[in-house]
């Protein structure tokens, strides 16, 4: 994506538990904190394994292949962001259907998206003072359709 | 106090009360939510003297125009001496700060507890609409996301539940086969209801054409599946039964409430999208009475967006799971003539975004019989249900009349 096409994003905070979800896409990289003791995926991020209580955590990449729980076509210009009309999506991604991602759809027309719809991450790339984000996004997987 | 006991039936609601309510005021909100506030206790028969306890939703905070007054406030004009106050946004909805006034009577803490919500969306976001208080909607690279669920849709662009909402119900389509014509009838039927409410905001007939002739927000929602923001404040007195015999109204009881929330509590990951927090506080109220479903005579459900009706419709049982299109698919089961009259004061579609309370105060209204040109067409209805919020934060009360 060249730098002319990224849309104004409001960026998250890198300071806290989620650093890692964020800069990953530097490698090309999905990841999720998981646990090391019973291997539950945990989203979003949080001090202890939500099954059986291990605070032996860490993050893990996954495939980053997904499927297309549900979406939406939003057409509304609530804030600044990327050209109208924009697929906003919930994805569940292949290691665990029960993690969930609110994420966009990119490189795909809207009128094409279906729930069930197999995608792939990509990664937006922001340059920032306060630290280089990359935005997971997902796009239409070509291996899976 | 037996551990069996439906505690919140040794609670009722003895007075209801609106400010004015209009698109935009540009009053003081304090002064809505007073006007309110002084209107119940009025209606309940009492004196500012005689309340001794305050409950409010959500209390100070959130965007601008979200909250017209917290709890210290109302407690501090009206020089209220209080042996109970709580005031919060984390509970079982908007109902939640009621539900916890009906616990506080019912224990002892209070006889007579204040209840309020003000709201002034309208004035606050003026002529810019709800774009004026999201997140970076005052210019570019203003700041970072917040932590919190916010972290995990501003970065996409998804600041508003109408985002959110919309791929719920597009969840519902996709497993049901439910349309936007049947959703439209959420829209038009509060419409109808709304031309018979003085209060009301939009109050012209709108037909399906003019539905589907609607700018589209999020897909499937157009504007006319938006609540409609608004100024203005309602406020009930909730009082201990006992404490109620000779007040100026008989008194409406409340059965059950229903409070639970068993899926996780977020808008993205709860487990069923297509159902979300409905389901488990309308299975909870149900556990708590003997009464059933098909005793409800009317119902008030929260309609900030279209779908959330169709959830806890289906949350309620009082339609099966999946099977709230068809149920309100012509209009006619869910119109003042019908079964199951529904949003009777226009709802927050054309009444106006109170933001929950509103439902509470029309059942009141309906089971005293003074709906006026909008009363149901049922003579002497005695069950009635009001429930409000959506998402992953849901709260109902099952009322009778004496
Ligand atoms: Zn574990």
């Amino acid at each position: 994506m060249s730098r002319a096409e990224v849309p104004f994003r409001l960026l998250p905070e890198l300071g806290g538990s989620s650093h890692f979800f964020w800069t990953s896409g530097e490698r090309g990289e999905l990841m999720f904190l998981h646990c090391q003791d019973c291997g539950c995926w945990i989203h979003p991020p949080q001090p202890i394994c939500p099954r059986d209580h291990s605070k032996n955590l860490k993050p893990d990449v996954v495939s980053g292949r997904a499927l297309v729980h549900t979406f939406t076509i939003n057409h509304q210009p609530w804030m600044p962001g990327p050209e109208l009309p924009y697929v906003v999506a919930i994805v569940t991604i292949e290691e665990d259907p029960s993690v969930r991602l609110m994420t966009n759809l990119v490189n795909v027309e809207p009128g094409d998206v279906e729930i069930g719809m197999p995608v792939r991450a990509v990664f937006e790339y922001h340059a920032d003072e306060d630290g280089d984000v990359w935005i997971p996004l997902f796009e239409p997987d070509p291996e899976r359709s | 106090m037996d551990a069996n006991e439906i505690i919140e039936r040794r609670a009722c609601i003895s007075g209801i009360g609106q400010s004015d309510i209009a698109r935009r005021l540009n009053r003081d909100p304090l002064e809505l939510t007073l006007d309110a506030c002084l209107a119940a206790i009025d209606d309940a028969g009492l004196k500012v003297e005689d309340i001794d306890g305050l409950s409010t939703y959500p209390g100070l905070g959130g965007p601008v125009g979200f909250s017209g007054a917290g709890a210290v406030s109302v407690h501090d004009a009206l020089r209220l001496e209080l042996d109970w106050y709580d005031s919060g946004i984390e509970t079982s909805g908007q109902l939640g700060s009621v539900i916890k006034a009906c616990l506080a009577v019912a224990a002892g803490l209070a006889s007579h507890v204040l209840c309020f919500r003000s709201v002034w969306e309208g004035s606050a976001q003026g002529e810019k609409g709800r774009s004026a208080v999201m997140p970076g909607g005052d210019g570019r690279g203003a700041s970072r996301a917040p932590s919190g669920f916010m972290e995990w849709t501003l970065p996409f662009s998804a600041p508003s539940a109408a985002i959110w909402v919309s791929m719920f119900a597009k969840r519902h389509f996709h497993l049901y086969g439910t349309t936007r014509e049947q959703l439209a009838q959420i829209a038009i039927n509060a419409r109808a209801n709304a031309a018979h409410n003085p209060k009301a905001i939009y109050t012209e007939p709108m037909t399906l054409d003019d539905y589907f002739a609607a700018r589209m927000i999020s897909e499937p929602f157009c504007l006319f599946d938006c609540d409609v923001p608004c100024d203005g404040a309602t406020a009930f007195v909730i009082s201990r039964i006992e404490r109620a015999a000779d007040l100026r109204h008989p008194p409406i009881r409340v059965e059950a409430v229903g409070t639970a929330l068993h899926g996780r509590p977020s808008w993205d990951q709860f487990d069923d999208l297509s159902t979300m927090g409905t389901r488990d506080a309308g299975a909870h109220l149900w556990r708590r009475t003997d009464l059933k479903p098909s005793d409800v005579d009317l119902a008030e459900l929260y309609d900030g967006f279209s779908f959330l009706t169709l959830s806890w419709l289906e949350g309620l049982g009082l339609c099966p799971v999946g099977e709230s299109g068809p149920f309100v698919e012509d209009g006619k089961r869910i119109a003042r003539d019908g079964v199951l009259p529904l949003n009777t004061n226009g709802g927050q579609l054309s009444g106006g975004r109170l933001h929950g309370y509103g439902y509470l105060h029309e059942a009141v209204v309906q089971l005293r019989g003074d709906g006026g040109a909008r009363q149901i067409a049922k003579s002497n209805p005695q069950v009635a249900i009001a429930a409000a919020g959506g998402g992953n934060t849901c709260g109902c009360m099952l009322l009778t009349r004496e």
